[in-house]
């Protein structure tokens, strides 16, 4: 068929970037193939830097301090990885990645210690921090001190001697707070033992550990922005640091369920005291608010029966948001657009980066075999690819997201606009390799941002992306901006599902997947479809070219061209880097983003209040951590969201 | 007056609706009955007063006789099981009246029924029954087939397995109990219940485990081999000991593990032990925890490292809980205190602060009691932990007074805990000197209790050996009697106690001392206790004798005077079928008799010994040889009177033979004192 010699002729084209592309609808796909091969590299020259003993090691400590401390922002505050060569006393020699300490001094006297300090401070956000360090010789007399220090304080000294500086030390098991006399403490500790040090963030407290066991708390009011610190005294000490390289031998994540909970009860009994009324009333109005918001008419209004809340907009208004935001999520975008147009003139001409964005939308459902335009062709589509059978309404789902139900279609609403963290680029890199070729997850935990997954690159660890927002002036970028000011997108939902546990589980699915979708094929399968399909992407690409000239160039616009375009690069566009765009949650966001842009024109929030104030408590969290208050890491907003 | 009026029209007017209430259950219709007792149900709901006048009434009777008629409706008797269950609910002497009316017996009954309410209905109020501490628990199993049917409505629904669960958790208190439950399939009934949706089904299943492991090795070790969900049981005790889980399943799934280890189940050095079950009870003792969890935790911890000196090590330095045990006892200590407080908080504070002061006081004795026990656990071995303890804030102090509270467990805690310590012999010479222990310890030591008396004798046996220098003070305090006293118990444990007291008291005494001991133990008593069925008492005994003979003028004194009935005494037993122990420590005895000068002649005369002698010198054991030996070394020593008669009449009776055999011995120590008497010969 015509579709199988053009994809030959692609893929032909993709292994010889010199060959010049001349077909204009296809430029763009092909144009992948300058910057794929490129990220290739990357890729490849990453993973070939060190042994691969150092690079698992690597891996093993990302996703630890990733689940330690899921709260911390490294991009803000580092998390200490290792000992700093630039922060130590002459008489330290560091090894070993720089985890294992020796002391090369003389070790006549204490005026011969020596310390080293970790390349960055605790951060507060950790709420719990913990390092291990192992004795692996106590040389000469085992004067070896373990603890925290400041930034500044002097190297050629033993934690705990100076102001800000705290240790406990193995020949006496004494404890030394800012203070040249030691406190007795804990047991001496020598060769062979493991000694550990917890600093809780959250009550500015210290306690050690000796081969696994709580020795109890050592320090309290400690200051902030310590360094795990250790200092050596005689010759022959060596010691070990585990910053999270290795599994510790306490057990340090029993210790911090016992402070979340204890946080989480906290919250759950924060007294509100008389004004419990007004609370209910707040809270009414902003489920009423929500259901509004997103068109569930008839919960609205049953809703609003029963807790007597007005709801502001009338019912033929929502409507016809439902009416449309069920064509979007049914994947007939084509339909959508004509209904905006009809319902709101003028809409879709004031916001052309909307306009071009429901149109790449509505080039992939073209691929899928969903849109209107292609439908029409064949006569069943088939039901793997009819998401929405059933209710074709948004529906809430929080919590994890069951891989499976989307890729199969099977009976359950599949559009979620709660917090719906997949790991759909991770189980897709397992046929490519080329992680950052999929596009940013749908995992925005509101459906607030939905827009923001077609517009940045996933690669970069999103939140704070004022530098993508740069990139765009119009209004529709104003509205994410300001989303991403609430903080309501969160990197950490991501990195929370980012356990081997999850990708496990979808990677079984994934095979399941395979099976269930052979029969899938391009537009359907039809002929005529997919000319019309190729048609429809030559008129996509004059819109872009138009709107460049009007506008100037977009990074976004042309991004957002390339990966649509590039599905027609791969025999099975189910199954290929960019495959996910198939996937009927990419709806959402366009979805969302077109309901806003609805409502703002009838000066309506363009946002529910319940999202603001999701976004603001998000907000508020990471300004804790940011004003060094330990909590935050066990008050996380996705905690409280099931 | 007025007032008393209007309290006595009240009353009245109570009284007169509760008749109301036990008439309508006399009603011809039934219908009427039903809606009266429903109406019952909505009148005694959190009104102890109603429920007490109703009882009073005698509803009771007739509710059992509604609930057990089968002509009654269904629901009336479920009705009838309700209202029994909220009578139940109110005071003690609610449930009394219950269980004096049978109704124990009645809602087993009912328990037969095939409808579920009901028989909801009838455990709810029999698990309130059971559960309070004036019910009778042998109730439960008085009839034999209860358990079995019980053990079956297991599976019915959520609530059956709950008020099931928390029955079986109050009422199995002896290894009885525990084994009817546990031949009735409790274990493989109630495990699957660990992992049941409802927290308060895990937590009485789990309460379940704990009290049917209990010093039980068979439960134990059956115990280890279950499996819920394809898990190990103690793994999942392990996770109801992680520290986000409810305290109360914390500290229940450490005791079950506890238990498990204590009854050789798990080992100490098990993972689950030492880095979980250990860590968890060391927190239940944090002051964070209320009073009563910080007593469980405290003895449950106590009991888990008794017996083991590597858990006893590292409990000692985790979270500081040598000190933190010293907090147990900053509650008041006494009772006047208390009232004292009180008279003068009436004055000023609300009955909330005297409640607590009350609170507080019942746990005082709690919290103390078991702070000692940890303590005696703690130190039982360890030289470097008895010395951190003695240490602790006024420590010696706090168990000197603890020996003389009102409290008997406090003083027996206390006690235990003077005891652990006084085997340190650096605590003996120091601390127990400084702050003068032996005085309480006597005191205490006067009309004790025999579990009191077991720990303080034992305590004084340490107390009195020869470097402690109380031992002065205590001799001259007039303990000989008081020992010997104890040596007449019935208790095996005083008896060894007493004599191994004496016998301490003894080594390297004074003349006077070692004769004011035979005149106040009384040679009869002497001879009953060689003669005794507990090894120990005898061996403890053989060693007074043996302390009681050194150096020879003691000797030739005692044998003097009592020569005759301890030369039976050997004899016997020598004769008797005894341990080598026994025998080597009677040798001994002879061998100082030969040691002294006149006392020589008891054996030089008596042929029969001397045979003896020469039998254990061919024994095959070298212990008994050597001890023979030695005898026989003493005798032919040359430089005393006579002693060339001795060495010619041992040479005939073939004594020189046997020692010339015997300097060709392979164990060297016995070579050397054969060759040594030899020498005797040669000299």
């Amino acid at each position: 068929s015509s579709s199988d010699s053009f994809r030959r002729w692609l893929c032909v084209q993709l292994q010889y970037p010199h060959v010049t592309v001349i077909r204009g609808y296809l430029s763009a796909a092909a144009s992948l193939q300058s910057s794929a091969p490129k990220m290739a590299e990357l890729g490849a020259g990453s993973l070939l830097t060190g042994d691969p003993a150092f690079n698992y090691q690597e891996h093993e400590l990302n996703e630890r301090l990733k689940r330690l401390y899921p709260a911390v922002n490294e991009e803000e505050t580092p998390l200490p990885r290792s000992w700093s060569p630039k922060d130590k006393y002459s008489y330290i020699g560091l090894s070993q990645n720089n985890l294992r300490v020796h002391y090369k001094g003389h070790g006549k006297n204490h005026k011969d210690a020596a310390s080293v300090r970790a390349t960055h401070p605790i951060p507060a956000a950790c709420g719990i921090y913990y390092f291990e360090v192992k004795i692996v010789s106590k040389g000469r007399d085992g004067y070896m001190g373990i603890g925290l220090s400041a930034q500044g304080v002097n190297m050629n000294r033993l934690p705990g001697w100076d102001k800000h500086s705290y240790g406990y030390h193995g020949d006496d098991g004494h404890s030394f707070c800012s203070s040249g006399t030691g406190q007795p403490y804990g047991p001496t500790f020598t060769t062979g033992d493991v000694i550990g040090c917890c600093v809780n963030l959250i009550n500015n407290t210290c306690f050690y550990t000796k081969n696994g066991h709580s020795l109890g708390v050592a320090f309290t009011d400690l200051p902030p922005n310590l360094y795990p610190t250790v200092g050596l005294q005689t010759p022959g000490e060596i010691v070990d640091a585990n910053f999270g390289q290795q599994p510790f031998v306490f057990d340090i994540e029993d210790y911090m369920s016992e402070w979340r909970a204890k946080i989480h009860s906290m919250i759950a009994r924060f007294p509100i005291g008389e004004r419990l009324g007004d609370w209910q009333s707040v809270l009414q109005n902003m489920v009423s608010s929500y259901l509004v918001h997103h068109g569930y008419c008839a919960t609205a209004m049953a809703f609003s029966r029963a807790t007597e809340t007005m709801i502001q907009e009338d019912q033929t208004s929502i409507k016809n948001r439902q009416r449309i935001q069920k064509l979007v999520l049914a994947g007939r975008v084509g339909e959508a657009i004509d209904a905006t147009q009809q319902l709101y003139p003028g809409l879709l001409e004031h916001n052309p980066n909307l306009l071009f964005m429901l149109k790449c939308r509505q080039f992939v459902e073209m691929v899928n075999g969903t849109d209107s335009e292609v439908r029409c062709f064949s006569v069943h589509s088939p039901k793997s690819q009819d998401s929405y059978p059933g209710s074709p309404n948004l529906s809430p789902r929080h919590g994890a997201t069951n891989a499976h139900v989307h890729n199969t279609g099977a009976d359950s609403p599949t559009c979620s606009n709660g917090v719906t963290p997949t790991n759909k680029n991770k189980s897709h890199n397992k046929y490519t390799g080329v992680s950052s070729a999929s596009s940013s997850p749908s995992s925005s935990p509101s459906s607030v941002n939905y827009s923001e997954s077609n517009s940045t690159d996933s690669t970069k660890s999103q939140p704070h992306s004022a530098t993508s927002n740069q990139e765009t002036s119009d209004s529709e970028m104003e509205i994410e901006a300001e989303h991403y000011s609430n903080g309501v997108t969160e990197s950490s939902t991501r990195i929370m599902n980012g356990t081997y546990k999850h990708q496990e589980i979808l990677q079984a699915d994934d095979s399941s997947v395979d099976d269930s979708c052979s029969s899938r094929q391009l537009c359907g399968g039809n002929q005529a479809a997919t000319e019309r399909m190729i048609q429809f992407g030559r008129e996509l690409q004059a819109l872009s070219e138009q709107l460049c000239r009007q506008y100037g160039k977009n990074a976004t616009h042309k991004k957002m061209l390339q990966d649509a375009f590039s599905l027609l690069a791969y025999s099975d566009p189910w199954n290929c880097p960019v495959g996910q765009q198939l996937d009927p949650m990419q709806r959402e966001a366009i979805c969302s983003a077109l309901n806003s842009a609805i409502l703002e024109s009838q000066n309506l929030p363009k946002q529910p209040p319940l999202m603001l104030a999701l976004g603001q408590a998000t907000e508020c969290v990471q300004l804790m951590a940011r004003v060094r208050s330990g909590s935050c890491s066990f008050a996380r907003v996705d905690n409280f969201l099931h | 007056m007025a007032c008393i009026e209007i309290l006595f029209r009240i009353s009245d007017k109570f009284t007169a609706t509760s008749r109301h209430y036990v008439d309508r259950l006399f009603d011809p219709d039934p219908q009427n009955v039903l809606q009266g007792v429903i109406d019952m149900k909505n009148a005694v709901i959190g009104n102890n007063k109603q429920k007490a006048n109703l009882i009073v009434l005698g509803a009771v009777p007739r509710l059992l006789y509604l609930l057990q008629q089968s002509s009654s409706s269904l629901e009336l008797r479920t009705e009838c099981a309700v209202v029994l269950g909220s009578l139940a609910m109110g005071t003690e002497n609610n449930i009394k009246s219950l269980v004096d009316c049978h109704i124990i017996p009645a809602l087993l009954q009912g328990l037969l029924c095939s409808d579920l309410i009901f028989i909801e209905a009838c455990l709810r109020c029999l698990r309130t029954i059971f559960i309070s501490p004036v019910t009778p628990v042998q109730l439960l199993y008085t009839d034999p087939t209860v358990i079995p049917h019980i053990m079956s409505l297991l599976s019915r629904s959520q609530h059956t397995q709950e008020y099931i669960t928390q029955i079986f958790a109050h009422c199995c208190k002896t290894p009885e109990h525990q084994m009817v439950l546990f031949n009735h399939g409790a274990i493989q009934n109630i495990a699957p219940l660990l992992i049941s949706p409802s927290y308060k089904v895990r937590m009485q299943a789990l309460k379940c485990f704990s009290v049917l492991a209990y010093e039980n090795a068979q439960v134990s070790m059956t115990l280890v081999n279950v499996l819920v969900d394809g898990e190990q049981l103690s793994q999942v005790f392990a996770r109801m000991m992680q520290r986000d889980k409810p305290i109360e399943m914390q500290l229940t799934a450490a005791k079950c593990l506890t238990y498990m280890c204590r009854a050789g189940a798990i080992r100490t050095d098990d993972n689950c032990i030492i880095l979980k079950t250990l860590p968890c009870l060391v927190r239940m003792c944090s002051k964070e925890r209320l009073l009563e969890e910080r007593v469980e935790g405290a003895e449950t911890l106590a009991f888990l490292m008794e017996p083991d000196i590597e858990l006893q090590r590292i409990a000692s330095v985790t979270d500081h809980l040598v000190s933190m045990l010293a907090d147990y006892f900053k509650y008041p200590s006494s009772v006047s205190a208390i009232t004292d407080i009180k008279r003068l908080s009436k004055l000023r504070h609300t009955r909330d602060f005297c409640n607590q002061l009350d609170h507080d006081l019942k746990h005082a004795h709690e919290l103390r009691q078991a702070a000692f026990k940890l303590y005696a656990s703690l130190g039982s071995n360890d030289e470097d932990i008895r010395k951190k303890i003695t240490e602790t804030e006024n420590m010696m102090d706090r168990i000197v007074s603890g020996l003389s509270e009102s409290s008997i467990k406090v003083r027996l805690a206390a006690v235990r805990c003077l005891h652990s310590l006084s085997r340190s012999v650096q605590q003996l010479r120091t601390s127990f000197h400084d702050h003068a222990v032996w005085k309480p310890l006597m005191k205490l030591l006067q009309n004790a209790p025999d579990e009191v008396l077991v720990m303080a004798s034992s305590t004084l046996c340490n107390l009195l050996l020869e470097f402690s220098p109380s031992k002065e003070p205590i001799l001259e305090s007039g303990v000989i009697e008081l020992l010997c006293s104890l040596t007449q118990s019935d208790s095996p444990a005083l008896r060894v106690n007493g004599i191994w007291a004496l016998m301490n008291m003894a080594f390297q005494a004074d003349q006077k001392v070692k004769v004011e001991i035979v005149r106040a133990l009384g040679t009869e008593q002497l001879f009953r206790l060689l003669s005794d069925p507990d090894t120990n008492v005898l061996m403890k005994t053989l060693g007074l004798l043996r302390n009681l003979l050194s150096t020879r003028p003691h000797i030739d004194q005692i044998m003097s005077s009592h020569g005759k009935q301890i030369m039976q005494a050997v004899t016997l037993i020598l004769e008797g079928e005894h341990s080598i122990e026994v025998k080597e420590q009677t040798l001994c005895i002879l061998a100082n008799i030969a040691d002294g000068n006149t006392a020589k002649e008891l054996i030089m005369t008596n042929d029969d010994m001397l045979q003896k002698i020469k039998y254990y010198m061919g024994h095959s054991n070298v212990k008994l040889q050597l001890a023979a030996t030695f005898c026989i070394s003493n005798l032919i020593w040359n430089e005393e009177d006579g002693s060339q008669e001795r060495q010619d009449k041992l040479r005939e009776m073939g004594f020189v033979d046997i020692l010339h055999k015997l300097t060709q011995a392979s164990d060297p120590s016995l070579c050397d004192r054969a060759k040594t008497a030899m020498q005797q010969y040669l000299a």
